[in-house]
């Protein structure tokens, strides 16, 4: 409990900086890297070396590398809904979410299983 | 196009736009480690790219600007919904940075000191981030010779409320 209270209190420490960042910056198209920050990564990998040591951290690592692909898909498919399918911002980027799993996981399967 | 910094945004900010980020990215770190710790850190390291904030930045850029243009008399909707359009492709263009900090930390987590390459990691992330949105600038300033930009394509004319009241 006291584990998942401190990944909480951190995890979004980090990425409530980075999204401050992100609101600091102009223009939008250069503040929107902000929201590919590896804030999440950043928070878990430094407490999970501590927890179960580096080669643990490091087959995170790995696999994150598939989560990048998916992000990119998911982010790149997303953005042409909303400007050109003219599809509400938030069903789009929720609905995208979907084709994270599904590429991520299709990765997964393909390569590292 | 300039990189500005805009200090007074944080002063425009509030503090309960933050918190739905603050809970949403400490709740997937906590869920990465839950999973990483059920599943193993194969499946759990996936979690550690996942679109955690994208959903609620792209939506509260969308309402700014619509409220931006909504008070100069324009068609706020469309605009609000280009400029979150910019921003998630901006996270696009980050992603490749992701990319690029996963096989920093990947190659050498086990030979250099955690915080060492955690700030290498950092640093090749904004890097390769930075150089793709740099190149992506240059190609579209190139397009935009030839054609008008996205932007200011949906921008509409102010609506004239004098003309519509008239009307009515």
């Amino acid at each position: 409990m006291k584990d998942i209270l401190l990944r909480i209190l951190i995890g979004g420490a980090v990425v409530s900086a980075f999204a401050m960042l992100g609101e600091l910056l102009k223009p939008k198209s250069f503040a929107g890297l902000f929201g590919a920050a590896p804030s999440v990564s950043l928070a878990t990998l430094a407490l999970t070396v501590m927890k179960e040591g580096k080669a643990y951290a490091s087959i995170e690592a790995r696999s994150m590398l598939l989560g990048s692909i998916a992000f990119i898909l998911y982010a790149a498919v997303t953005s042409r809904w909303i400007i050109r399918r003219h599809i509400q911002v938030l069903p789009a980027t929720i609905l995208g979410i979907g084709l994270w799993f599904v590429c991520a996981f299709g990765l997964w399967f393909a390569v590292l299983r | 196009m300039k990189i500005k910094i805009d200090i007074s945004a944080l002063k425009r900010s509030k503090w309960r736009e933050f918190a739905p980020r603050f809970f949403i990215g400490g709740a997937i770190t906590a869920l990465a480690g839950l999973i990483a710790k059920r599943y193993g850190p194969e499946i759990g390291g996936l979690f550690l790219a996942f679109p955690a904030i994208v959903p609620s930045t792209a939506t509260l850029i969308k309402k700014r600007e619509q409220q931006k243009m909504e008070r100069a008399g324009y068609d706020g909707a469309e605009r609000g919904r280009a400029a979150a359009a910019v921003d998630v492709a901006g996270a696009a263009m980050g992603g490749f940075g992701l990319i690029a900090f996963s096989l920093v930390v990947w190659l050498k987590l086990p030979e250099w000191k955690t915080p060492i390459v955690l700030a290498v990691a950092t640093l090749v992330w904004f890097s390769v981030a930075f150089s793709i949105w740099q190149l992506r600038e240059v190609l579209c300033r190139r397009v935009r010779a030839h054609r008008p930009n996205v932007l200011t394509h949906t921008l509409r004319p102010p609506v004239d409320r004098k003309a519509m009241g008239n009307r009515r």
